[in-house]
């Protein structure tokens, strides 16, 4: 990670221009204009359905807008951690394979992975406290474990941007409070981090900024200026009233 | 001791039929055990099955053109079979139907186009032969097909090996990084008609797909990565095969159902006894390690 850190630290912010993605003519993300600043740390916010998880499949490319754009600058690679239940977690493969895949953009489809990259990965599984765990099969490991592993790939892919989507779903809290610093680690190293987040405890104490999304931009910015009641109000009079509610209770409690 | 030796080997020395008929089926196994393995990997069994109904009009016009060639039904079967495949993918990603169904619909227009086919112009007994196959009539130049196609289906499958296990593993995070999911997965697809093609004169059209199928679903209850599940479904692949034309030697059964009732004995024998997940290890063994 030394050597990138340099390269890493020159920053690279994500532009969005009046973005709308729709599925089936429904938008999903309606009229988004903003930045996310070259190493910037910004939860994205809000409740079921109201486009987070499209607007990170936007930025990294798996969903197409049908109005406006996303421009990152300057252009970069993107680490992206898709939703647990988008990945097979009962494929047969071994934890260090799963996390060498995270070199794919150096190895591609037939360059072989070299011992200094196998050196590496199993830094990295070191670091998100899965060492020894290399010759293990993806499907022995629990949730929490599981997750760990994906961030591993995540470092190993060593990209100036991440993207996490909803990251500490049915994670452990132990397993939270470790990758809660690995993103911090990542923040202080100048990458620019981007995370669909539920627990807004989690957004006020370790996320600086934050959007909070009801398919169009309630508020963007200083996590303090972003968490208001009136802010939080305001999602329930944009989406549906009772998803508001429980996210207006979780911000009580 | 001899005799049992003799029981085992013997037809093997006394007839050449019995031997084309093992290495044909070494030469399938070798092909079809990775095949079948991704295949199952990528929730796509049934696929197998979809894409070896539709592989029947194309082998019946080939019989129509040529005759009882091999050659001439491969090649029309691999065209029939690669169409439904290319069709199918079109049409789920232009439509909103999925993928799944769309292969349905085409493969049952394929198959219901095969039948009439063979029907209006050919005998029963040439149906009989494109569903069922013998491989105890395989000759030189199919062995040699057979042969060709699975060191061309191997070597292919390497080329695409990374992406595709990745793909079936996490597909979100192919798309994030650029590893073109949607050409590896027509690639593979592709690989599944050729190896069915492959195994249509010795299994029929109908069984060859048993081959692919039983060996890799029973490795799924012993090993626990890919290449080792590859592996082992080749191994009961062959080990079936063997068995299966020693016992329609010995019994005088048809060859092919007995091949692939062997590999389902193996199947059902994973499936209750298996190291990893089968009937017993989930409820037989009760204690657990103590530390």
């Amino acid at each position: 990670m030394t050597a990138a850190d340099a390269e890493v630290a020159a920053g690279h912010a994500i532009l969005v221009r009046d973005l709308t993605v729709a599925f089936d003519r429904q938008p999903a993300v309606h009229h988004l204009t903003g930045t996310f600043p070259a190493g910037s740390l910004t939860a994205i916010i809000g409740p079921n359905g109201a486009g987070k998880s499209t607007l990170l499949k936007t930025i990294v490319g798996l969903l197409r807008p049908v109005e406006g754009e996303v421009v990152l600058s300057p252009p970069g690679d993107i680490a992206y951690l898709p939703q647990q239940i988008e990945v097979d977690r009962n494929f047969p493969i071994s934890v260090l394979d799963a996390v060498l895949f995270g070199f794919w953009r150096r190895i591609g489809w037939s360059r072989g992975v070299t011992a200094a990259m196998r050196r590496e990965a199993e830094a990295a599984l070191a670091a998100v406290g899965l060492g020894g765990f290399e010759r293990r099969s993806v499907g022995s490991l629990s949730v929490g474990q599981f997750q760990r592993a994906l961030f591993a790939r995540i470092i190993v892919q060593d990209a100036p941007v991440i993207l996490l989507d909803e990251p500490f779903a049915a994670v452990d809290s132990a397993t939270i409070s470790d990758l809660l610093a690995i993103i911090a680690g990542w923040h202080a190293q100048g990458r620019t981090v981007l995370a669909v987040l539920h627990d807004l405890h989690q957004v006020e104490g370790h996320f600086p900024e934050a959007l909070l999304l009801a398919r169009e931009c309630i508020a963007w910015g200083p996590v303090e200026t972003v968490l208001t009641r009136d802010n939080l109000r305001r999602v329930r009079q944009v989406l549906d009233p009772w998803a508001t509610d429980a996210m207006l209770a979780r911000s009580h409690s | 001791m001899t005799h049992l030796a003799g029981a085992l080997f013997g037809p093997f020395l006394e007839f050449a039929f019995m031997r084309r008929a093992l290495v044909a089926s070494l030469a399938l196994a070798i092909g079809c055990g990775p095949v079948g393995t991704l295949l199952i990997l990528r929730r796509m069994s049934l696929m197998g099955d979809a894409l070896s109904h539709a592989v029947l009009p194309g082998a019946a016009i080939g019989y129509l053109v040529a005759g009882l060639s091999l050659y001439a039904m491969s090649i029309g079967g691999a065209i029939a079979g690669l169409a439904v495949a290319l069709l199918s993918g079109v049409v789920s990603r232009a439509t909103t139907l999925r993928e799944d169904a769309s292969f349905a619909g085409f493969y049952l227009t394929s198959l219901a186009l095969g039948v009439l086919i063979v029907s209006t112009y050919g005998s029963s007994i040439d149906l009989l032969t494109v569903l069922f196959g013998s491989i105890l009539a395989v000759d030189d130049a199919s062995l040699i097909l057979v042969a060709s196609i699975e060191t061309a289906s191997l070597l292919v499958l390497a080329l695409i090996y990374r992406p595709l296990v990745m793909e079936c593993f996490d597909p979100a995070f192919v798309r994030s990084v650029g590893g073109r999911g949607g050409a590896v997965h027509t690639v593979f697809l592709a690989l599944v008609v050729v190896n069915l093609v492959a195994g249509f004169q010795a299994l029929g059209t109908l069984m060859s797909v048993g081959l692919m199928m039983l060996p890799a679903a029973a490795a799924r209850f012993w090993a626990r990565e890919v290449w080792t599940l590859s592996l082992l479904s080749t191994a009961i692949a062959f080990a079936s095969s063997y068995v299966g034309l020693l016992l329609s030697y010995h019994a005088n059964l048809p060859s092919g159902p007995a091949i692939i009732l062997t590999a389902s004995v193996c199947y059902i024998a994973s499936l209750l006894a298996g190291r990893r997940d089968s009937v017993r290890t989930r409820h037989l063994v009760r204690s657990h390690i103590h530390a």
